[in-house]
């Protein structure tokens, strides 16, 4: 199968978080190119590239960028590596084996919007990914890559980081700008969006870290180039992660549009003992819940909206037959109920009778009408709430309730007859 | 915590360091508004107190010319600022989906016979604070736990247990601690209140 190595570089055996090396393998080359293109000329590549945000919602970047208001007002730039999808383990790769790659990311972005300082939002529990990053920003600031007048071009930009501190709510845009700006992560209703009032009243780009990274090498390529490498408006490589119940868990990096079969079964190393698959999370665990029957659809943007899932941050959770859907559904119900900020009714409460619905029948203390009951419970939710968390939380819930009904109702009896 | 006491930079006695100071200052370049160094100032007064009781965000209220109120919720809204003193070792196990379906309930169960308490609990000698903690994203080597600052991934139970121990043993030769790993105990000897809930009314 097609793997391709553009953002993944693991195979060099390079120890990348030096700037030497970084810059040995062609590291920084295209910040002349940005400067021949100039910002429009950035722009235009990235547009070009068909792009779509990294982060789970697969916005295309160059669109948002073209979001910001021509006005005088101080432009920020922040990155969202606040990664907490449960089930996602990508932009650590970044953070911790190959930080200048963000960071020129970072560079050329900010060249692009025209922005002067840069916060990277880094996830509180990461301790060595804000330790490699830190080190490599300072690395940057010695060799003249940051701060003022960068490698004399005129271009000025400021990186700082800031640390979350375990809420996983402040990885949703609004939330982490009020994070930055001091406050409760409460995400705010939109609009105003972040482009036009972000971090402290000013227009933001809120872009992920693997979004970033990818701007360097769109470059190089040319944005025409990245796009022909995927499908039809998913273009470019993906890092995908499989997890779970496979025989090589790990992370990689295909052309968007590889059938997840593939992925699970040449580079996940197929299920452990040869079993079959019970069910699988396409990309965290906030997407809905995929059968082995769906597992032939192009692993992209719409290939997973097109069965009524999400590519989300493309981290694939297998599940092998013989599992307890009653458990996983516990762990995914517990994780959003805790992670709720409170502001929404619908959410707060809701994620709250979820939970306690699944652990009942968990208990064996409920009957095959909790399934209704969850489905209602999600139908209460959906569409109801400020952010986009609560469809986080009901939208798994109600695919395994709708799609795996025979399975949960044998869980169910089995626990009666236990 | 009374408003008046908000104007004394030095509240309840606390002040911080030297060093803590100036890297407030830098920090305070970095926002438009002092507000925003908040949650970084938070991280450094959790760095040198161990945690966050009240006199600490008091202290911090009064550095960054805050209300109490604002530095209050802010300081509740997260779970990596200890409002309570937490033990030496601050362990945490993930059980979340990946980590469950690679066996991430026999650590837990490790974990609560070896330290002989449940998640959410300190042990009564400070050393140990066992939790269960949502995904640390490093699921392809699940399943995965944190002690204080450092990763542990793809562990084993009997891994796990010999850990415990060898912490167990750590343990008892440096005493409990006053929270936050790496926090200054030159200057704050273990807090005598460890394991109680501070009262922030
Ligand atoms: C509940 C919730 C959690 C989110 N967590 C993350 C996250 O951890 N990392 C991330 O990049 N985006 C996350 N997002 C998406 C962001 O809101 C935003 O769309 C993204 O950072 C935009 O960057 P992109 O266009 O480069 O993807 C989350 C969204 C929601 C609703
Ligand atoms: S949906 Fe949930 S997390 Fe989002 S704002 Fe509402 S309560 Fe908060
Ligand atoms: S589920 Fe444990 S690290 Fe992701």
């Amino acid at each position: 199968m097609p793997e391709h190595r553009l953002l993944l570089r693991t195979h060099l055996g390079v120890d990348f978080t030096k700037l030497d090396n970084y810059l040995k393998h062609g590291g920084f080359k295209m910040w002349p190119r940005a400067l021949e293109l100039g910002p429009a000329g950035v722009i235009a590549q990235v547009k070009a590239s068909g792009l779509r945000g990294r982060g789970g919602a697969g916005f295309p970047t160059g669109t948002k960028w073209g979001f910001l208001p021509k006005d005088e007002r101080p432009r920020y730039l922040v990155v969202n590596a606040d990664e907490g999808e449960p089930g996602t383990f990508k932009d650590r790769y970044f953070l911790e084996e190959d930080p200048f790659r963000q960071l020129e990311g970072i560079l050329l972005s900010a060249y692009a919007t025209n922005a002067h300082i840069c916060y990277i939002y880094i996830r509180g529990e990461y301790w060595n990914s804000k330790d490699v990053t830190e080190d490599a920003i300072a690395q940057l600031y010695s060799a003249g890559w940051l701060g003022k007048n960068i490698q004399g071009s005129g271009f000025d930009l400021e990186v700082y980081m800031h640390t979350g501190a375990g809420a996983y709510i402040c990885g949703e845009e609004t939330a982490l700008i009020e994070s930055i700006e001091g406050k409760p992560g409460m995400p705010r209703l939109k609009p105003p969006f972040p482009a036009n009032w972000g971090v402290f009243g000013m227009p933001t780009v809120v872009n992920n870290t693997e979004t970033l990274a990818a701007v360097p090498v769109i470059l190089e390529m040319g944005g025409k180039a990245w796009a022909d490498l995927g499908t039809p408006n998913n273009g470019g490589t993906k890092l995908v992660g499989v997890a779970g119940h496979v025989n090589k868990p790990g992370l990689f990096e295909v052309p968007m549009g590889t059938p997840i079969r593939e992925i699970i079964y040449d580079l996940g190393g197929g299920v452990l003992g040869g079993a079959d698959i019970l069910a699988i999370i396409p990309g965290g665990s906030s997407c809905p819940f995929l059968t082995k029957d769906e597992i032939d659809i192009p692993f992209d943007f719409d290939g997973l909206k097109n069965v009524g899932s999400m590519l989300g941050t493309a981290c694939i959770t297998v599940i092998a037959e013989g599992s307890d859907l009653i458990k996983v559904m516990g762990r995914v119900a517990k994780f959003y109920q805790h992670e709720s900020c409170g502001q929404c009714t619908p959410c707060r409460q809701g994620t709250g009778w979820l939970h306690a619905i699944v652990e009942k029948l968990d208990a064996g203390a409920a009957d095959e009408q909790a399934i209704d009951l969850l489905i209602d419970a999600c139908n209460g939710i959906d569409g109801n709430t400020i952010c986009a968390h609560g469809e986080a939380a009901a939208w798994p819930i109600r695919s395994i309730c709708e799609k795996f009904r025979p399975q949960l109702e044998a869980e169910i009896r089995a626990r009666a007859a236990a | 915590m009374r408003e008046a006491k908000m104007a004394d930079s030095s509240a309840n006695g606390l002040a911080f360091s030297p060093q803590t100071k100036a890297r407030i200052a830098e920090l305070l370049t970095r926002y438009p508004r002092k507000q925003g160094a908040l949650i970084p100032v938070l991280w450094l007064a959790q760095e040198e107190f161990g945690w966050l009781k009240p006199a600490v965000l008091e202290l911090v209220a009064a550095e960054l010319q805050l209300s109490k109120a604002s530095v209050l919720a802010t300081a509740m809204f997260y779970t990596m600022l200890y409002k309570r003193p937490h033990g030496r070792f601050h362990v945490q196990i993930c059980t979340n989906v990946a980590c469950y379906l690679r066996g991430s309930d026999d650590l837990v169960a490790t974990a609560v016979e070896v330290l002989g308490i449940n998640p959410g609990e300190t042990s009564e000698d400070g050393l140990f604070t066992l939790q269960q903690v949502q995904c640390l994203c490093a699921c392809e080597r699940a399943p995965t736990l944190q002690v204080n600052k450092t990763d542990y991934f793809d562990v084993t139970p009997n891994q796990f247990r010999a850990l415990l121990e060898q912490l167990q043993t750590d343990g008892l030769r440096l005493g409990p601690s006053i929270g936050w790993p790496g926090a200054d105990e030159s200057t704050n000897p273990p807090d005598a209140s460890t394991g109680t809930e501070a009262s922030y009314a």
